[in-house]
């Protein structure tokens, strides 16, 4: 081996002694150093997973909505408006769309009503059935073959069966999902029959979606039109926002802690400072010196940042991040509770690398250097 | 601006080499001056301890930097999605106008911090500080470099936002386009290829000469730096297009994801290892040699030079490798 | 060997504590001799000692240690110079606690980046000759008195030192330790070393072995 590694070695090998010498010490800075890592790799590794949730979801969604506008306000669609849409060189698929809001007195809380697509042969429904999201069961106390009754605000009753509830993989957005029949759906809303909620396109090509939205906004002036991309981005962009924003608040922390390393690094104990002084008197020079303590600051930074992350993992991904809820999700009272599907990529782990380690390298550098350049000559004196 | 973690992260460290650097230049306006190695006052001796400290924070700048040249261009390609019109890094970077040079800064940067680093060396090996003035002044240099860099990544991440309609690569780098991506492109492959395989020709010919006559390094730095940009060309222009199969994919970006193997990697890796250490060999080379470094500089410079060969030569044939094993035929 | 010419020393120079330690001494250390410092305490003797061992530089005046300048070599070259050239041994040994007796006499060769092994079977061969060998593993703060200074001998000579530098190598040893130091110091003498040390004992100034005594007062050279 070359010199430089051996002696690197050398230093690694002194630096660990080192650590393990003053062991409550670094131990106290190692916990919350962890913790730290822990919770801004919680906000992370939550976050990412959320945003991937939601795309899970919308991917399931029709490539193209549009909605009716009067006076700016969203306005049912008709079949008319399906008619008028006709066929539409990309566009494989039209259908109008049942979906609502219901809000249930006797649990507080907002349900969605919504009709499977006719397409949707797996969720199909007879009227009298229903299937329900994992919120609605867990508040409802639901199973299936149980009844699920609902009272609309005119007092019109509705008797359903529970046929399933639906799978908690994806609930984030189906946990407060309570999927009906047409015929069931108009008449608990007294809805018209020839009137639905939005128009649903599918269209086959991704390229050709702007061009196919496009087209069809000619055919209907008076009609918004949204693309799932456009959805992704809001969740994108709002689950970003809500992440960062909460990571701005916890840089607070992050700061307070820089701070704790920097304070922690620049008092030096009378022994240490005996122990720099010796070193050098005996030889070492202030290089020899700065290259021990930052690896000893190194490795306190990655056992922190790795243990930091695999907590965060374990509370994210089994977990399921209970102490973050509240304040990421919850759009509505009803809290999905699921297993988040785990995954991590190396973007995350190296922007909390970069949180976690570059503050704390650049807090003790600063100390670190005060203390090595100690003169020589103070082991005699 | 884009609460966004990544984003965060590289703001942080942007704006912590900053101060970095415009402490580290107050100090050597401040050695420039007062610098006196046959004084043995206090002053001196503390001055001389405090190259220490720059030496450090530099090293510290330089690490950060090369990793956020990576984040930045890895999270250009995760923040994609929330650009009409992006696929790629390309997208994001040319959502707003301060993207494309907030990553020139970046590259230079790194490259000037990595010059520096070399001249650090050399003047730690010399037993009278003898390049002291030099790397000062050289700080002096690379400083508002650093500065400008944060300055432009800021502005940039400052004005995107999102639902801005961008352009794709697909766009960007079509030939005939003006401006600076479209030059690149409009190249054309065959005059690509040609320079890029002339060039390493001449290249790894000037750094033979750069062994054989130390005094021509610096003929070898200029030609490694020319390199550099004719082989980000011919990525752009010819590489791609046999990395991706596609006779119309240009992309310097799309290459470093999975879906390629990230092969980007193994072609960027050498490049910019190799310009890193040709750069350097150049600056040397071309300095006064200072007597207390009469043997260990031509040493320097011979393992600056072989190293810097070694790297292009490997990325010579891994860009040979792509065209080999391509499907894509663009010359019968 | 080491040549000190019009050497000042002052300690925090221009504050209100400057203090003037050294006031233009000019000595000469010959190779192969073992010079002996003397002097009451405050007399600079401690001071001096750490300018001809290069670990401090002088305030003016000029340190050549085999004809060349020291006094204005970088940092980096003075450590690699009193690595190469001296051996120390410290008043109140100094040796790491917490740290073994053998890890403690490798540390001055750190930073020369050995192999872990040659190192290790070296130092140990260095405990050896003290006979230490059944110590090394215990860490510095079990050793007694006599045992962290020959520890200390070990550490000094680990990098195979020309000149071995002492502070008051027997102010905490009774007399048969005295004796045994400076039978060890015979031994250097023999070997070739340059020996070099400060003490006000009289059995070490007034021993045989010592080739030159040189007495300070109040920072300068004294009459004897």
């Amino acid at each position: 081996m070359p010199p430089w590694f051996e002696r690197h070695r050398l230093l690694i090998d002194f630096a660990v002694a080192s650590l393990l010498r003053r062991k409550t010490r670094n131990g106290g800075l190692l916990a919350v150093y962890t913790l730290i890592v822990f919770v801004l790799g919680s906000i992370m590794l939550f976050g990412e997973a959320i945003r991937r949730e939601a795309a899970a979801v919308l991917s399931g969604a029709p490539e193209v909505t549009a909605q009716a506008m009067r006076m700016g306000r969203h306005d049912f669609s008709t079949r008319a408006d399906i008619q008028k849409l006709g066929r539409l060189l990309g566009i494989t698929h039209i259908e109008g769309r049942l979906w609502g809001y219901h809000y249930d007195t006797a649990s507080a809380a907002n349900y969605t009503l919504q009709v499977p697509p006719a397409e949707d042969s797996a969720h199909a429904l007879a009227p009298g059935e229903t299937i329900v999201g994992e919120g609605v069961a867990r508040l409802r106390k639901l199973t299936p073959g149980g009844y699920l009754f609902l009272v609309s605000a005119e007092g019109k009753l509705l008797k359903l069966k529970v046929k399933e509830m639906l799978p908690s993989a994806s609930a984030l957005v189906s946990s407060d999902l309570v999927l009906v029949s047409e015929p069931d759906f108009r008449s608990f809303c007294g809805l018209d029959p020839d009137v639905f909620t939005d128009i649903g396109m599918r269209v086959s090509n991704p390229q050709e979606v702007s061009k196919a939205a496009e087209k069809a906004a000619l055919r209907l002036p008076g009609f918004r039109f949204v693309t799932r991309a456009d959805m992704l981005r809001t969740y994108e962009a709002l689950f970003s926002w809500r992440e960062g924003l909460l990571l701005a608040v916890f840089a607070g922390a992050l700061l307070a802690f820089v701070i704790l390393a920097w304070d922690k690094a620049s008092g030096l104990s009378a022994e240490e400072r005996r122990e720099i002084g010796i070193l050098k008197g005996i030889g070492w020079d202030t290089g020899d010196v700065i290259a021990m303590k930052m690896w000893e600051g190194g490795l306190i930074s990655v056992t922190a940042f790795l243990a930091g992350a695999v907590l965060a993992y374990g509370h994210v991904f089994l977990f399921s991040a209970s102490l973050l809820e509240p304040v990421l999700k919850g759009w509505s009272t009803l809290y999905p509770r699921f297993p988040l599907t785990p995954s991590v990529d190396a973007l995350e782990l190296s922007t909390l690398a970069f949180f976690s380690i570059v503050p704390y390298m650049a807090a003790i550098l600063v100390p670190v250097w005060r203390a090595a350049s100690a003169d020589p000559d103070a082991a005699m004196r | 601006m884009i609460f966004h973690p990544p984003i965060l992260a590289l703001t942080l460290v942007s704006l912590l080499s900053a101060a970095a650097a415009v402490w580290a230049s107050i100090f050597a306006v401040e050695l420039l001056r007062r610098w006196d190695l046959s004084s043995g006052a206090e002053s001196q001796v503390l001055l001389e301890r405090r190259t220490y400290l720059v030496s450090a924070v530099m090293a510290l700048v330089m690490t950060a930097e090369l990793a956020s040249l990576v984040l930045f261009v890895f999270n250009a390609d995760r923040m994609a999605v929330m650009f009409v019109g992006a696929m790629c890094a390309v997208g994001t970077l040319n959502a707003s106008v301060y993207g494309l040079p907030a990553l020139l800064a970046k590259l230079a940067v790194f490259f000037a911090a990595s010059l520096w680093l070399a001249v650090n060396y050399a003047d730690s090996q010399g037993r009278d500080y003898p390049l002291i003035r030099v790397k000062y002044r050289l700080l002096l240099a690379v400083a508002p470099l650093v500065v400008l860099a944060a300055g432009l990544q800021l502005a940039y991440f400052l004005d995107l936002k999102a639902d801005t309609i961008t352009s794709c690569c697909s766009k960007l780098f079509a030939p005939g386009k003006p401006g600076l991506s479209g030059e690149l492109t409009g190249l054309g492959e065959r005059t690509a290829l040609v320079l890029l395989f002339t060039g390493l020709g001449c290249l790894l010919a000037a750094g033979a000469a750069a062994l054989r006559w130390p005094r021509s390094a610096a003929l070898y730095g200029a030609g490694s730096a020319a390199f550099f940009v004719i082989a980000i060309a011919a990525v752009i222009s010819a590489i791609s297009l046999y990395v991706y199969e596609h006779p119309n994919h240009h992309c310097p970006f799309c290459l470093l994801k999975r879906e390629y193997g990230y092969f980007g990697f193994a072609l960027y890796t050498p490049l910019f290892a190799g310009t890193a250490l040709g750069l350097p060999a150049g600056f040397l080379g071309l300095l006064r040699q200072p007597p207390s470094l009469g043997a260990v500089m031509p040493a320097l410079l011979r393992r600056l030079t072989l190293g810097s060969m070694a790297c292009f030569s490997v990325f010579g044939a891994f860009a040979a490798w792509a065209i080999w094993a391509s499907k894509l035929i663009l010359f019968a | 060997m080491i040549e000190l010419n019009d050497v000042t020393k002052v300690y925090n120079q221009g504050r209100a504590n400057e203090v003037a330690a050294i006031r233009g001494v000019s000595l000469t250390v010959k190779a192969r001799e073992v010079t002996v410092l003397k002097g009451p305490s405050g007399s600079g003797k401690t001071t001096l000692l750490t300018l001809i061992g290069c670990l401090a530089r002088p305030t003016s005046g000029r340190v050549r240690l085999r004809g060349e300048a020291v006094s204005s070599l970088p940092e980096k070259f003075l450590a690699q110079l009193r690595r190469q050239t001296f051996g120390f041994i410290f008043q109140q040994h100094n040796l790491i606690r917490g740290v073994s007796a053998l890890q403690n006499v490798m540390l001055p060769a750190y930073p020369l980046g050995l192999p872990h092994a040659r190192l290790a079977s070296k130092a140990l061969e260095l405990l050896a000759e003290l006979g230490l060998e059944h110590r090394a593993g215990l860490t510095a703060e079990h050793l007694s008195g006599g045992e962290a200074q020959r520890v200390a001998i070990a550490r000094a000579l680990i990098n195979g030192p020309e000149v071995i530098v002492a502070d008051e190598p027997t102010a905490n040893l009774d007399t048969a330790l005295t004796q045994q130091f400076l039978e060890i110091v015979a031994r250097f003498k023999s070997e070739g070393k340059t020996v070099l040390m400060t003490s006000h004992d009289p059995r070490i100034w007034q021993a045989p072995l010592a080739d030159t005594v040189i007495t300070l007062a109040d920072g300068r050279e004294a009459a004897a």
